[in-house]
This record gives structure tokens, C-alpha cells and sequence, in this order.
């Protein structure tokens, strides 16, 4: 457990010397940043669902921006330290490949996280400055959100970055999955449905499979509950489940994805060759 | 019980075998000099002994271990210095804090020993290892593998970039070494290290085509 920590702590050094991190840090924390403080200095004034909008646009720039970002930042991790034989090195001293696995992702997570968590905290310091009711609700649920569909892909990034042997071939499948995810959100599945092509408990089941569809849907229950302003399927699952429920699932379901790829990608250390 | 006990490896790459059932037996003190040209399969043999491959029949045993099921308790015995200095990110005070933690290595210790071969860690401690110097690079790494206590050195090509002078302060460390730790040296040039050596090896096509103690 101590080599654990250890490599958490030296992934964490690592990235905080590399520039994607501050590119990341600055792109996604200041729009979040931007996020919270014009949401929460605005519902001070007018309330919440005047500004599902606005809203709706911080969200939408998220569900783009998180997957990739930690896609490609991640899935190199692995599969970079391989090809470099970096390693080769670090592995030829006594670290348990548990502890490595596990210490990288845990690394990585943080990495991740802090900008995201940083943002939160600075738009709920700037609603409190300002006075007025804290959407304590709302930003707990959402922190919750950021966290689950954080770690869905930070699990499918170890994954990746476990089972492929070059970096480059890691980045491209980092897309296709990406690309692939994207694609196959609320709107491509509302076409799908209108043309008739497919069933609709096909449609159905396809967008509550997709991390970035629940995130998306659980994301904007927070900010208009009726869901006017997205797809039928949104409001189907919104119908079936309850706004209970709905919830519940957008955060758990993404954790349990991460999980089994992580574990997957887990096994796959273990079982083959490393280099 | 021998060091090093490895019996029939075999290993393919691609359908090519890159081991062919090789054995070889390595006990304390034995300083060996392993050769071959290119691609005779001795980069493999040494990473499958410290668990990085799976050989697909035969067995492999360091110290009594099975390196792969057992991999931290082989690692703990064995030091390793591999043939490029691998671009590690870290910086040196980093990577040093890796070593002591994972390792029990004394970090004093390793920047006495760099200070032997004139690199002088101090100055550096905030520099990422990859902006090091390649012959730096290297005196580090040999630095850090000849003060972590091991019974089994293994030095892939660790010269190549050392200057003349570097390279002679190497071979005087290496005079030191306890005589009970084994040594295993991969090399091209055997003329150097000739006289530190008691036994040579030989790979070809990944079988041992010659070994004999001196
Ligand atoms: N990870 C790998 N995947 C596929 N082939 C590999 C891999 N590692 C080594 N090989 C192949 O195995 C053969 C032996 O390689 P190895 O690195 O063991 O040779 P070597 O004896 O160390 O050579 P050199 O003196 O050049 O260092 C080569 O043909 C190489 O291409
Ligand atoms: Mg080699």
C-alpha cells in the first residue's frame, strides 16, 4: 500500500510538470468557474429555470471537453511508459503491479479532479460572497456527476492504455470511442427513431449504455426537471424511472462502467507481457 | 541452491522464437559476460528474469522465486540497469525518493557513489532525469544500482555512453562489488571488462551457443 501512494504521488508530480495539465486546468476550470459563477450570481436574481440556457451550454461544452481530456491524457499513461521503456525501469524495482496499476489511476484521478473541484469550490465562494440562497442541491449532485463520468473514462483510459502496445494506436481507439460515445447521443438517437430504423427499447437501452448520455441527462434533470429541452428518449427514461431514480443512475451506472474497465484493464497487466 | 535457475525458456515474438529452450544455471560470485550479436535474444532472457515476459515453457527461478508470480520478491534481490536510459520524467529528487521508498535504498549512499564517477547529484536534484547528459544518465542509474543491496547485478550495456574516463571510474567500482553478488553483464566488448569477468556466455539465434567459466 505505501508503493501505492508512492506512485499516486509521483504521477500527481509528473502531471503537474506537463502542460497539458495547465492547458486542462485552464480550459476546463475557468469555463466551470465561469459556470458557476454566472449560474449562481444569476439565480440569485432571477431563479433557476430562466437560466436552463445558459446552462445548458456550460453542459454541453462539458460533455464535449471532460471525455476527451481525460481520454487523451490518460491513455497514454500506460501504453507512453511502456513504449519508452520507462516502464521497464520503474518496474525492475520492487513495486507490486497492484500497487503500481492502482497508484497511476488514483494519480490520474486526482490529476483530473482537482481542476473540476477547484472551479466548484471558487463558484460556491463566489455565491456566498454575493449573498442569497446556495444551490446546495444542484452543486452537490453535479460535483457528484463530474465525478462519475470522471472516472468512466478515466477507467476506460487505463483500459486502453493496458491492452494496446503502442501510444499512438491507444490515442486513435481514445477517438473512435470518443467519437463513437458522441455520436450516439440524444440527438443521433432521436434521428434514428424518427426514420424508424430501429425499436425503440433498442434506442432506449442504447442511451442509458452511454456514460455520456446519462451524464448529460442526469446533468440537465438538475437544471430544467421536465426536460423540455432534450430528446424524446431523455424523457421516456425521465417517465420510467422518476427524477429519484434517474438520478441515482446517472451517478452510479458510470462508476460501475469505470470499475469493470479499470479491472479489466487491471487484469490485463497482470496476465501479459508487460513490455 | 543456484541464484539463477533457468531451465528449457522458450519465448516467441510473432511466431519467431527469440528464446529457444535456453538454460542456465548462475550462483554467487559469478561474473558473468554475456555476448552476442544483435538480436540473439539477451535483452529477453534478462527481462524475462525479472518478470517483464511470460516465457511459454520452461521455468525461471531468481533466488528460489518464480518471477513472474513472485515478482517483488525477485526485484527486491536484483538490481538492473537497461540498455537506454529510459526518458523518465521524474525529477532526480523524485526519482531517488522512488528508489529509498520502493527499494530501502540509502539515498546518501547512491550520491557518494555518483560522486565517484564526478556526477554530482545535488546540483541537479530539481532537473527532470531525461534533461540529464546521456553519460549522466547513465552514471546515475549506475549509481543507484550498485548501492541498492542486491545478490544479482544485471547490467545491460550500461557503457555506451560513458566517456573514457567515466568508464574507467566505472570498472574501479565494479572491482568492489562484493564477491558474493552475481554480475551479469551483456556487452559488445569484451576486451573491457575481460578482466573482471570469470565466466562468458554466448547467445546466438536465442540459444546459448557457448559457455565456459574461466
Ligand atoms: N517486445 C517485442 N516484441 C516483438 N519482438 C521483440 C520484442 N522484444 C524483442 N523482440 C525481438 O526479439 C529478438 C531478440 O531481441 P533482444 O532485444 O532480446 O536482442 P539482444 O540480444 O538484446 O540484441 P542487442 O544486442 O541488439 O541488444 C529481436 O529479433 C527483436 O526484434
Ligand atoms: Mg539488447
Amino acid at each position: 500500500m505505501k508503493n501505492l501512494f508512492l506512485i499516486a504521488y509521483l504521477d500527481i508530480r509528473e502531471s503537474l510538470r506537463s502542460k497539458w495539465f495547465y492547458v486542462y486546468a485552464v480550459v476546463f476550470g475557468g469555463l466551470m468557474g465561469l459556470f458557476f459563477i454566472t449560474g449562481v450570481s444569476d439565480s440569485v436574481v432571477m431563479g433557476f429555470t430562466g437560466l436552463s440556457r445558459m446552462m445548458l451550454i456550460f453542459i454541453q461544452v462539458t460533455i464535449i471537453i471532460l471525455p476527451i481530456f481525460i481520454l487523451i491524457t490518460t491513455v497514454k499513461s500506460i501504453s507512453g511508459d511502456r513504449e519508452s521503456n520507462v516502464l521497464e525501469y520503474m518496474l525492475s524495482f520492487p513495486v507490486s503491479l497492484r500497487d503500481y496499476y492502482w497508484g497511476k489511476m488514483l494519480g490520474r484521478f486526482i490529476t483530473v479532479f482537482t481542476p473540476v473541484f477547484f472551479a466548484l469550490l471558487l463558484g460556491v465562494v463566489f455565491g456566498l460572497v454575493h449573498g442569497g440562497d446556495m444551490p446546495w442541491r444542484m452543486i452537490g449532485l453535479y460535483s457528484l456527476l463530474l465525478v462519475s463520468m470522471s472516472f468512466v473514462f478515466l477507467g476506460i483510459a487505463f483500459w486502453l492504455s493496458t491492452i494496446v502496445k503502442s501510444s499512438d494506436i491507444a490515442l486513435g481507439g481514445a477517438f473512435v470511442i470518443w467519437i463513437t460515445l458522441l455520436a450516439f447521443i440524444d440527438i443521433a438517437l432521436m434521428g434514428l427513431m424518427l426514420q424508424n430504423r430501429l425499436d425503440d427499447n433498442v434506442i432506449v437501452t442504447l442511451a442509458m449504455l452511454n456514460p455520456i448520455e446519462v451524464f448529460r441527462i442526469g446533468a440537465i434533470t438538475l437544471f430544467d426537471p421536465e426536460l423540455t429541452v432534450i430528446g424524446p428518449v431523455a424523457y421516456y427514461l425521465l417517465d420510467t424511472l422518476g427524477s429519484v431514480w434517474l438520478m441515482v443512475y446517472s451517478v452510479v451506472y458510470p462508476v460501475i462502467v469505470g470499475v469493470l474497465f479499470a479491472f479489466l484493464g487491471y487484469t490485463a497487466f497482470r496476465r501479459k507481457d508487460l513490455l | 541452491m543456484a541464484l539463477v535457475q533457468i531451465e528449457n525458456a522458450t519465448k516467441s515474438f510473432m511466431g519467431t522464437r527469440v528464446l529457444d529452450e535456453v538454460s542456465i544455471t548462475m550462483d554467487a560470485g559469478d561474473r558473468i559476460a554475456m555476448m552476442g550479436p544483435n538480436g540473439a535474444g539477451k535483452t529477453t532472457l534478462v527481462r524475462a528474469m525479472l518478470g517483464f515476459y511470460r516465457i511459454e515453457s520452461g521455468s525461471i527461478r531468481v533466488g528460489g522465486f518464480d518471477p513472474m508470480k513472485q515478482r517483488v520478491k525477485v526485484l527486491e534481490n536484483v538490481s538492473f540497469i537497461p540498455q537506454t536510459p529510459p526518458p523518465v520524467r521524474l525529477s532526480l529528487d523524485e526519482l531517488l525518493r522512488f528508489v529509498e521508498r520502493s527499494s530501502g535504498t540509502e539515498r546518501e549512499a547512491i550520491i557518494a557513489e555518483a560522486a565517484r564517477m564526478d556526477l554530482d547529484v545535488q546540483g541537479h536534484l530539481r532537473k527532470p532525469f531525461f534533461k540529464l547528459s546521456g553519460g549522466m544518465k547513465q552514471k546515475l542509474l549506475i549509481a543507484i544500482a550498485l548501492s541498492k543491496k542486491s545478490d544479482l547485478l544485471v547490467f545491460d550495456e550500461p557503457t555506451a555512453n560513458l566517456d573514457p574516463k567515466g568508464r574507467e571510474q566505472f570498472y574501479q567500482l565494479l572491482t568492489e562489488i562484493d564477491s558474493q553478488t552475481a554480475t551479469l553483464f551483456i556487452t559488445h566488448r569484451l576486451d573491457e571488462i575481460e578482466a573482471l569477468v570469470n565466466r562468458e556466455i554466448t547467445m546466438d539465434l536465442g540459444k546459448v551457443v557457448n559457455d565456459a567459466r574461466l
